[in-house]
């Protein structure tokens, strides 16, 4: 998944780097073989059920739940058709309204408080932190009653700022840990060697801070956007029609009549595929932000 | 450019019972290269934190020009700083680099475009001005912190070992470069170093603290030649000054076998503070070996040839720890004695620095 392709080496060193190279796969040819079988099996076994979701959802509905399983069929897009049909569009829109949004703010808001818990750490910093951390410990099903009641007060039932607001809250504990994690990280002299230089706390942040951990603030919003992105308790129980998620969507093919499989599977497909995308594209730079202390 | 004055400035760091800095008072004048010197852990680097504004001054003040900069930011205290680390901006090119502390001056893109071309020209930085930190050589990389500081024309460079992180031959050529353009900007210089040869070449003014004291402030030589107590006597030369302390008896010093006469004027210094033992320094330049009727007798345990020079490593007869040698001497290499040779040292009259075996202040003049 990941560009690993090398690049060319240059003409002169070609024979050289290609021949250590030999040398290298040659003595480390058994034990590999048995790591990278592994790691194959492992693989397969992990990504089998995506495939499977893959084939069913160009089934037809009687070719999806069949014993044994079908293998080969005709490819058709009819349930692609049914579920754009059925309204698909608007559910999805909500949940890329509140996932993005809930994003941006998490970002907006973590990276300040990040700063005030690590480089410039108020007073009982230890003690914030770890409250931040303790809302995550709690069931969401704790808290789904006031919160239905204080949005239904507030008019905010069924509505999508309801629901970004909630994402933010859910998501903020986690990215504050994980920024906080990428600033502890960062040599102290040249933050220091920054305010020599007569930068103010916002342009430190912004000029040094931010793209110093540019990587680490991408992995981190990746993270909150699948997390939001796959929320479902929280949609389903303040939503109804207006403001329900792709996820809430999902579940309306899982009928009292019996499992729509492959229409279920179409669907899918298509909620999974932001995902995916926004995967690739914060590829290059989630590698290096989940490892951001080892590579330095 | 401005005159820097510490004023009995004190740090403690938090948790902690000693202050790391101890009422530190120094005065250094506008355009001189003072250098902080000192053991591991004596509190330099936090000194000139202390004056770039990284650190609080707990007590004391500490004076730029005639501003008082106590409390001040550091950014506004118009002083440039050169880190052990560089603390280059690692997403930076060189140019955008040494521009940074210009464009947070909001000084005109103009201006700031020539003072970093300047910088760079003096530097010898030119070809690399669109290079990121990274694929730069770690004297390069030094070049380019030093570039920093000189574009912004500072109140005074701030610099806290930039030295350490090269290779031996480059750090020597360095250092004679930094001291000859900090000669030719003019621009008053604290430059801190444990390395005690790079702070008697470049400084105008030597500064040595030691556990967070200030042991004395004063000229390369002077600071050699007059050393105000016996740990700056023991910490400025290589091989060390030789420091031991001997019995005094009737204007006697026992050294050895051997009753050597001391001065009239330590005698009386010793008799004013009543003591009967003296801490005896000698340089190993001013110890001569003389025939066997003068002075004191030692066996070598070991010669360092070292081209030029010589050194004697030697044991004082008649002291019964065979171990550490008591006394090193610089010979003339020509005709070093051999290990194990039993030798004849004096010490050139008036060559000696005694301290009080008590508080380790020098007694003579
Ligand atoms: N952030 C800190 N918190 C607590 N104590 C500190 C801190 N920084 C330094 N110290 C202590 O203060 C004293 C002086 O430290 P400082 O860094 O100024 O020494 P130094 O002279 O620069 O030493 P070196 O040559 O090793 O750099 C040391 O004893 C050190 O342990
Ligand atoms: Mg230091």
């Amino acid at each position: 998944m990941l560009e690993t392709a090398p690049t060319p080496p240059a003409s002169g060193e070609a024979s050289h780097s290609e021949r250590a190279a030999a040398a290298r796969r040659r003595t480390r040819r058994p034990r590999s073989l048995g790591v990278a079988a592994l790691a194959w099996t492992v693989g397969l076994v992990f990504f089998f059920p995506v495939l499977w979701m893959f084939l069913t959802g160009f089934k037809h509905e009687s070719e999806a739940s069949t014993t044994p399983p079908t293998w080969l069929f005709v490819p058709t897009f009819d349930q692609f058709r049914a579920i754009l049909g059925r309204d698909f569009l608007p559910y999805f829109l909500n949940s890329l309204t509140a996932s993005v949004l809930s994003t941006v703010l998490v970002v907006v808001l973590a990276v300040p408080a990040a700063y005030a818990l690590s480089l410039a750490p108020v007073r009982r910093w230890k003690d914030a932190l770890f409250f931040f951390i303790s809302t995550r410990m709690m069931p969401p099903v704790a808290i789904i009653l006031p919160l239905y009641i204080i949005a239904n007060n507030i008019g905010l039932l069924d509505n999508v700022t309801m629901l970004s607001v909630v994402y933010t809250v859910m998501n903020l504990p986690i990215a504050v840990w994980m920024i906080r994690s990428f600033l502890v990280e960062l040599p102290a002299e040249v933050l220091e060697a920054s305010r020599v230089d007569g930068a103010s706390i916002g342009t430190e942040i912004r000029r040094i801070i931010l793209p110093m951990i540019a990587p680490g603030v991408a992995a981190t919003a990746l993270i909150c956007f699948i997390f939001a992105w796959n929320e479902f308790f929280f949609a389903v129980s303040l939503t109804s029609t207006k403001a329900a998620t792709v996820p809430v969507f999902l579940t309306g093919f899982i009928t009292a009549e019996g499992l729509f499989l492959a229409q279920l599977s179409a669907a899918s497909m298509m909620a999974a595929l932001p995902v995916i995308l926004a995967g690739w594209v914060a590829q290059k730079w989630l590698v290096r932000g989940l490892s951001l202390g080892a590579v330095k | 450019m401005a005159t820097i004055t510490y004023e009995a400035a004190t740090r403690f760091y938090p948790g902690s019972e000693r202050p790391a800095v101890d009422g530190l008072e120094i005065s250094i004048e506008d355009g001189e290269f003072l250098v902080l010197v000192g053991p591991s852990g004596c509190g330099k680097s936090t000194s000139l934190r202390m004056l770039a504004g990284l650190e609080d001054v707990d007590e004391g003040a500490i004076r730029i020009g005639d501003r008082d900069v106590t409390t001040l930011a550091p950014g506004r205290r118009d002083v440039a700083m050169v880190f052990q680390s560089y603390a280059l901006y690692p997403h930076m090119n060189v140019a955008e680099n040494m521009a940074f502390a210009l464009e947070m001056a909001k000084m005109p893109k103009q201006e700031r475009r020539r003072r970093v071309r300047e910088a760079a020209r003096i530097l010898d930085l030119e070809p690399f001005l669109d290079r990121k930190p990274k694929s730069l050589s770690g004297g390069q990389r030094q070049r380019v912190a030093m570039g920093r500081a000189i574009v912004r024309e500072p109140q005074a460079f701030l610099m806290d070992e930039p030295l350490s992180n090269l290779d031996a031959k480059l750090r020597v050529s360095t250092r004679s470069q930094i001291a000859a353009l900090q000669k030719r900007l003019g621009v008053t210089t604290v430059y801190v170093t444990h390395d005690q040869v790079e702070a008697m070449t470049m400084g105008d003014r030597v500064a040595v603290l030691n556990e967070g004291v200030l042991q004395q402030c004063d000229s390369p030589r002077a600071l050699y030649q007059r050393p105000a107590n016996a740990f700056v006597a023991g910490f400025i030369g290589s091989p060390a000054m030789n420091i031991r302390e001997f019995a005094v008896h009737d204007g006697h010093a026992r050294i050895g076998d051997r009753d050597v006469e001391v001065s009239d004027e330590l005698r009386a210094a010793l008799a004013d503070e009543g003591l009967d033992r003296v801490l005896l320094g000698f340089r190993p330049e001013s110890v001569d070996l003389v025939g066997p009727s003068e002075g004191f007798t030692a066996s070598v345990q070991l010669v360092e040839e070292l081209g030029a020079d010589a050194y004697l490593y030697c044991s004082i007869a008649g002291t019964d720890h065979a171990g550490d040698p008591d006394i090193v001497t610089r010979i003339d290499p020509a005709r070093p004695p051999r290990v194990g040779e039993t030798v004849h040292l004096r010490v050139r009259a008036g060559h000696e620095h005694a301290f009080s075996p008590v508080t380790g202040e020098r007694l003579s003049s």
